[in-house]
């Protein structure tokens, strides 16, 4: 028989029982919407983890540092191996042939030096404290600016601030909105090195350092306050909007790479560098963002950076056993969504053995009429797949009704509490699609057994039935 | 079977039963519902399979329409063997060397006239655009063409069985098996149902059709058959050639 009139013959059929199939039907909406359901929660759970990892800038960015320094706050200096208790050798310093080096590896996108300095920041009337970061131009197409108000920054020279929404709610007023900072001058006050003038024979005899910048070499510096204006150009999301960090650091404000690098601002690590290094000369970095050209190429660039001599940190391996954690997780919520649809699938079974028994006489009928076993039970099979698929539609739009559900319930319970509330709940196509099709095996694979007894059933004995 | 063997057994028979037996278990016994029957239909011929109730006469029947396959012998329709068809093959004779007239009628309930007539076309996966006019033709034949849209319960057991017969006629079979075709009906719409079956026997023009029907009124088997043949104990017990 052909596919058409197999699918008609057995819609027709379906609506003959349409009170016992709708509720067979039924059952494994149950089932698919539990699992829709439950899987829409996991993949939500895992967007909102990856987005704010991505958003962190952490997928692709590995930290440089000198061997000793100490990335993240670990103690004793990021990574070491065996060799750095017997290696005695003076560490690579990270200057910038380093930079040079690091950023002809395969698959490194740019190399960045991270600056980051803490500053006073000043609105009228008010003043807060503030960590400032430079932020290269790159950060504009990352994803680590979404939901920003207003524009990054118009050029790499810019004197120009972006300001996080949680400090922007520090420096207004009550109740004055995040977009009034736009366009608004701010003022930086912030420690910087201003070069010595060349060293007199006594000065050359009590301070034997050595420079950290190009105008500072083998003279050293002194420290000084600055201060400058930058107008407001963007004002991230604060944090009880979904915002929060940005970037690579956990900064208040951030100022175009190259600017914050001209401020020749004192950093922490400047005295540590210049005590350290005994001959060094030109720019020493304390540390460099290296961007990867995809999360899959940081490992390995993070293992040749390690040998070229640095501590090379990144959080590849936490976010690798965060997805093993989500797909095990997502396995136990498929699971135990998918145990109604078990149940489901012996309703199926149910319903069609029992459609066995009252349509005996009619199979043997078919069969008189020249219906081949085969017929026989790709009709059984047309109709436990009609059953699915439209369990499997309806299951789709129920399990979609109950995760809407669920994250508008959650979304009241956070904001009571005083807590924003992230979007936990996602159906992306293929769970969908995925769920569809696999109500559709199911049901196929519970219509086996009642599609064989049917086709087995001899013609003559179900011409007999009454 | 060879094609020397294929031309012997059909020779122009459309039915050729040789030495066939139907046996079943029950229990320890051996039931003999049809034993070593041979008979031989000629294209065209209305043969009458006459006996009393439990003679094996239905039991062949069912063998010669495919429904069943014998425990020994050969059974050959329009020159091919039943016994060496799959079970693919035996549904396509069924669907169309054959049409099949049962007592009950076994029209399904769920379905129109013209839904029900239209069920072998769509085991035969006739093109959709050509059913209509088939089934149309085929109730037309029988005298239903008003009753298209009706269900068998809106209608009489004359009625219904006339339905039946246009079903079994719509893939236009070459052979007309009929098992007691009037056994539910009075004798008035008996007699209806019998002319309509001679008449296809012997229509007014066209190519007639071969009749093996099953009945155990004697009366009738001799007003339209051309041969009776008397089943005993599933086997043959006379043959009389009326015709």
């Amino acid at each position: 028989m052909k596919i058409g009139d197999l699918t008609e013959l057995a819609a027709r059929n379906l609506r003959e029982a349409v009170l016992r199939n709708s509720l067979t039907t039924l059952g494994i909406a149950v089932g698919v919407a539990s699992l829709v359901a439950l899987l829409s929660l996991g993949v939500g759970l895992q967007q909102l983890v990856d987005r704010s990892v991505a958003r962190a800038g952490l997928f692709d960015t590995i930290s440089v540092r000198p061997r000793q320094s100490t990335p993240f706050g670990q103690r004793g200096g990021g990574r070491r191996d065996a060799r750095d208790a017997t290696n005695m050798e003076p560490p690579r310093v990270l200057d910038d042939a380093a930079r040079k080096e690091i950023a002809a590896l395969p698959n490194v996108v740019e190399v960045n030096p991270e600056v980051r300095f803490t500053a006073e920041a000043r609105y009228e009337p008010n003043s807060q404290l503030v960590m400032v970061s430079g932020m290269p131009a790159s950060s504009q197409g990352s994803g680590a600016l979404d939901g920003l108000a207003g524009n990054f920054f118009s050029g790499p020279d810019a004197e120009e601030v972006i300001v996080q929404g949680d400090m922007a709610k520090r420096l207004l007023n009550e109740g004055q909105s995040l977009d009034s900072l736009l366009g608004k001058e701010i003022t930086l006050r912030f420690a910087q090195r201003q070069a010595l003038p060349p060293p007199s024979e006594q000065a050359a005899s009590d301070a034997p350092n050595q420079a950290v910048g190009p105008d500072e070499e083998a003279m050293g510096f002194s420290i000084v306050p600055s201060e400058k204006k930058f107008r407001v150009v963007g004002v991230t999301p604060a944090s009880d909007t979904g915002g929060g960090r940005v970037g690579f650091n956990n900064s208040g404000m951030y100022l175009p790479l190259a600017v914050a690098e001209k401020l020749q601002v004192v950093q922490g690590s400047d005295l540590r560098e210049m005590s350290r290094s005994g001959t060094a000369e030109g720019v020493r970095y304390a540390a460099l963002n290296v961007r990867a050209s995809s999360p899959a190429a940081v490992a390995e660039i993070e293992s040749s950076i390690a040998h070229m001599g640095f501590a090379a940190f990144s959080l590849i391996d936490v976010t690798r056993n965060l997805r093993t954690f989500f797909a095990i997780f997502d396995l136990f919520l498929a699971i135990f969504g998918s145990l109604a649809l078990a149940v489901a699938s012996l309703g199926i079974i149910n319903t069609l053995v029992m459609a066995i028994l009252e349509r005996r006489r009619e199979i043997g009928v078919l069969k008189a009429l020249g219906a081949a076993d085969r017929d026989v039970r790709q009709l059984f099979f047309a109709e436990a797949g009609v059953m699915g698929l439209a369990g499997g539609i309806f299951g789709v739009l129920l399990g979609w009704g109950i995760g809407r559900a669920i994250q508008f319930a959650t979304a009241v319970y956070l904001k009571r509490q005083g807590m924003n509330s992230p979007n936990i709940w996602s159906v992306p196509l293929w769970l969908m699609l995925g769920a569809v099709a696999f109500a559709v095996v199911i049901s196929l694979v519970s219509g086996i057994y009642p599609a064989s007894r049917a086709a087995k059933l001899d013609p003559v004995e179900a011409l007999r039935y009454e | 079977m060879n094609v020397t063997e294929t031309q012997a057994s059909t020779n122009g028979n459309a039915i050729h039963v040789d030495q066939v037996s139907r046996h079943y278990q029950m229990g320890g016994a051996i039931i003999r519902a049809v034993d070593h029957i041979s008979l031989e239909v000629r294209a065209g011929e209305f043969l009458a399979l006459l006996g009393a109730s439990g003679s094996g006469k239905s039991t062949l029947l069912n063998l010669i329409a495919g429904l069943d396959r014998p425990t020994s012998g050969a059974i050959f329709a329009q020159g091919r063997d039943l016994a060496g068809m799959s079970s693919e093959d035996l549904a396509r004779h069924r669907n169309r060397t054959i049409g099949i007239v049962f007592q009950s009628f076994q029209l399904l309930p769920r379905m129109t006239l013209e839904e029900n007539v239209e069920l072998p076309l769509r085991l035969a996966e006739i093109p959709r655009a050509e059913r209509p006019g088939r089934v149309r033709e085929a109730l037309d034949r029988v005298g239903l063409a008003a009753r298209v849209k009706h269900r068998p319960t809106e209608l009489s057991g004359g009625e219904q069985q006339r339905a039946a017969i246009a079903r079994a006629l719509v893939n236009q079979p070459m052979i007309l098996l009929a098992d007691e075709p009037t056994g539910n009906l009075d004798s008035k719409t008996g007699d209806e149902i019998m002319h309509l079956i001679a008449g296809i026997h012997r229509p007014a023009s066209g190519p007639g059709r071969t009749i093996i029907m099953v009945t155990h009124e004697r009366a009738l088997a001799e007003q339209y058959a051309d041969r009776i043949v008397t089943l005993s104990d599933g086997a043959i017990a006379r043959e009389e050639r009326l015709r």
